[in-house]
């Protein structure tokens, strides 16, 4: 069966691997942010629960942000990886690597 | 309010504004292809992309908006941060590497890529433009308020200042010079957002917030209530005559008072011992506004936003720098004193009165003052619907914004792609945190307008001298030029490209499609610019809350499925893009916050019973989808027939070469 744009696919060979992770990443996420919407809803009460000086609205809400930005960084580094194993380069790598050659040669110039 | 401009903030404004255009014509001297106009080339690097990705994300909704909500709502407008940001996992996990492989300029480049398909090229079209208009809305408004506190120019100046100068900006340079206004805007906003949140914490707290000794406190009086009849009241101080009582329907009972010829609305407090100093302001039927029963420039309508008590103490302030847990337990242990809104007809005059609304700060660091969701207090089901579906829309609708969507296509690769996304969550999730300190301090230091909770953030750095005031007012105004830029070029980017190149096939040349694009951004300019003036005075982070509802119920699904089911079709697509467009724009329009907000209607029952339409209109626009890919199923198979077909004959010419 034919996908169109697969050719492009097809040229990171990590993609299947990435695709996969962030999936489960973001079911991991959504079950948390899922967790946040239902206490609201059904335990309202729950929600101004002491914890230490705060309570769990507060430990909650900074926790969903704080732990989005791991998981993004957790996310990054697996990913980053994979493109390794794959042989992928970076082809932004390339393009400032070609720059800077391409400044020295002016500069040598 | 009234507002008197200092000419110290309008040259650091201007200098700001100067500074934007600059960089404008700076790139416009570099743009000249349509892929340079509408993705920048895909020159940007990750890391400056990541940072002006922040920098479009974090809109007048962010900083206004929900800086605005917490401090008149205390923790429901944070739900607006956590929900925002959460927005940012579906864009990183899901969508933003498939997108970026997919696509070339726009959003609808990526939905077409596998079916070629003039119907996706035209609802693509349609719907960009829509949600982007949607986004804009808000992003004018936030411009109005700003430059009346600033400049002291009225609203409608605001937003046309920000039309013309964002119409110069996109007309002349598109993507990259709004990549890089970005970038330095999302910086600037984190960096003074810290200083902003730093100054609130070394302030501390007051039950008479006097904004650094500079302006007075007022205090809120009571009147003494003698003796209370069906219709009227008696009074202990003589010099206040009671000459109307307004019962209404959910139990509060204003009175209209005249002291030395003045006349000003008060309410009766529960146990109807004592009248309660409100504010208010008078619609006559000429039009004309009276403030608290004076014209405006009296200044007699004040800034409000204090505790009444701290840790259950009267009169009192804490002492010196305080840390972020002592800020909040501060808060959660005091009672804040809030305000109500009621609109109330007098004859031929409309009257909007402000009351006081002592609130324990338990409360207010919780849930349920502006989203109802316990049901011992009141709220129904259609309460928590309307909950569930607003953080619904916020989590689902930021990976299918059009202008976010386009930001993809600025850098290299999917890898830079990926990257860029996560230093915008990093950037993003800093500031969120951020405007939960912002608004509380708001909500607290005396400085709220009560007709423009807009202005809350702002408004706090004024109470810290007027340079920080300035910078921070022309940093989110730069916000606001920002964002509307990369709307505007989202939405040109849908006609020229899309409309007129894909779909009506006029075969355009690199140069007529950035002119069509140039001209397209003029209409689409002045369009934002009409409605920023019609959608005056209502909450930014709301409407933007619309916004999302839109993109999450029209676009999401496509991006989604066209992502993980192979059975997807393009007829699948587009109606499922039509469905979700048309059923969350009719039921957005059709709700009691439009028919209050919008149409002004008092007392008028709107057919709607929830605000956000996302968690009825994201489903069903879902189901269509694949009920219709699985009625259509030929249709793949007919094009992936002619796709080999291509594929052969492809490969047949190359050999022969």
């Amino acid at each position: 069966m034919s996908h169109g744009p697969s050719a492009d696919w097809g040229k990171d060979g990590a993609a299947d691997y990435k695709s996969k992770l962030g999936v489960i990443m973001f079911c991991v996420y959504t079950i948390v942010y899922a967790g946040f919407i239902f206490i609201n809803v059904f335990e309202p009460k729950l929600m101004k629960m002491d914890i230490g000086s705060l309570n769990l609205a507060i430990v909650y809400g900074f926790g969903l942000i704080v732990f989005a930005i791991v998981l993004a960084v957790i996310y990054n580094h697996f990913c980053t990886r994979a493109e390794k194993r794959a042989g992928m380069i970076d082809e932004e790598e390339i393009a400032i690597n070609a720059n800077e050659n391409t400044d020295e040669k002016g500069a040598e110039k | 309010m009234n507002y008197v401009s200092s000419p110290w903030a309008v040259g650091i404004f201007i200098f700001f504004i100067m500074a934007v255009l600059a960089i404008s014509y700076h790139f416009a001297r570099k743009t000249k292809s349509a892929s340079g106009y509408f993705a920048a080339g895909g020159s940007i690097h990750w890391s400056v992309n990541g940072v002006a990705f922040a920098g479009d994300y974090l809109s007048a909704a962010s900083f206004l908006g929900i800086c605005g909500m917490i401090a008149m709502s205390g923790y429901d407008g944070f739900l607006y941060s956590i929900g925002y940001l959460a927005g940012w996992m579906v864009a990183l996990f899901v969508v933003a590497e498939p997108m970026k492989r997919l696509g070339k300029f726009t959003f609808t480049d990526a939905l077409d890529s596998k079916f070629k398909s003039k119907g996706i090229r035209l609802v693509g079209a349609i719907s960009t433009l829509l949600i982007s208009i949607f986004y804009l809305i808000p992003q004018m408004v936030g411009a109005g308020s700003l430059v009346t506190p600033l400049l002291g120019l009225p609203h409608e100046v605001g937003v046309i200042m920000v039309g013309v100068i964002v119409i110069v900006i996109v007309a002349t340079a598109g993507m990259a010079s709004t990549t890089y206004v970005q970038f330095l805007k999302g910086g600037l906003l984190i960096i003074f957002s810290l200083v902003l949140v730093f100054l609130v914490l070394s302030r501390g707290l007051s039950t008479s917030p006097d904004q650094a000794g500079n302006v007075p406190y007022h205090k809120f009086i009571t009147l003494k209530v003698t003796s209370t009849t069906e219709d009227t009241l008696q009074l202990e101080d003589k010099a206040y005559n009671v000459l109307k009582v307004f019962k209404l329907e959910d139990g509060n009972i204003f009175v209209k008072v005249s002291n030395a010829g003045i006349e000003n609305i008060w309410k009766l407090s529960d146990d109807k011992t004592i009248l309660e100093e409100a504010q208010s302001i008078t619609k006559l039927a000429n039009g004309k506004e009276l403030y608290n029963g004076e014209t405006k420039d009296k200044g007699k309508f004040y800034a409000v936003g204090n505790l009444s008590t701290i840790n259950g103490v009267e009169n009192t302030k804490t002492g010196g720098t305080m840390d972020l847990f002592t800020f909040s337990e501060t808060i959660k242990n005091s009672t804040v004193l809030r305000w109500g809104k009621e609109v109330i007809k007098d004859a031929d005059s409309i009257l909007t009165v402000y009351y006081q609304k002592p609130t324990a700060g338990r409360d207010v660091m919780g849930p349920g003052l502006k989203y109802k969701v316990d049901t011992e207090k009141g709220a129904t089901t259609n309460d928590r619907l309307n909950f569930i579906s607003l953080m619904l829309a916020l989590f689902l609708g930021t990976a299918a914004l059009p202008h976010i969507l386009i930001r993809y296509y600025t850098v290299k690769s999917a890898a830079a792609a990926r990257k860029s996304t996560i230093v915008a969550i990093i950037a993003i999730g800093l500031f969120y945190l951020l405007t939960l300190y912002m608004g509380l301090g708001a909500m607290t230091n005396g400085v709220l307008d009560l007709t423009n909770e807009n202005m809350a953030a702002p408004l706090l750095a004024k109470s810290f001298g007027i340079s920080i005031f300035a910078i921070i007012s022309a940093i989110a105004f730069a916000t606001v030029l920002g964002t509307v830029s990369g709307l505007i070029v989202a939405a040109s980017g849908a006609v020229a490209h899309d409309f007129m190149d894909n779909f009506m096939k006029l075969k355009l040349n690199d140069k007529a499609k950035v002119r069509a694009g140039k001209i397209a951004a003029l209409v689409v300019g002045f369009i934002a610019i009409i409605l920023g003036i019609l959608f005056k005075g209502m909450n930014v982070s709301f409407l933007v809350g619309w916004a999302f509802a839109l993109a999450a119920s029209a676009n999401l699904p496509a991006i989604i499925m066209i992502l993980f089911w192979k059975k997807t079709t393009a007829k699948g697509v587009i109606t499922s893009i039509i469905v979700g467009l048309v059923l969350a724009l009719g039921m957005i329009l059709l709700s009691q916050d439009t028919y209050n907000d919008v149409y002004h209607l008092v007392g008028v029952k709107a057919p709607m019973p929830i605000s956000n339409p996302a968690i009825f209109s994201v489903p069903i626009s879902f189901i269509t989808l694949v009920v219709v890919s699985l009625f259509t199923q030929k249709d793949n198979v007919k094009r992936d027939v002619e796709n080999e077909k291509l594929e052969i004959e492809e490969a047949v010419e190359t050999k022969q070469q």
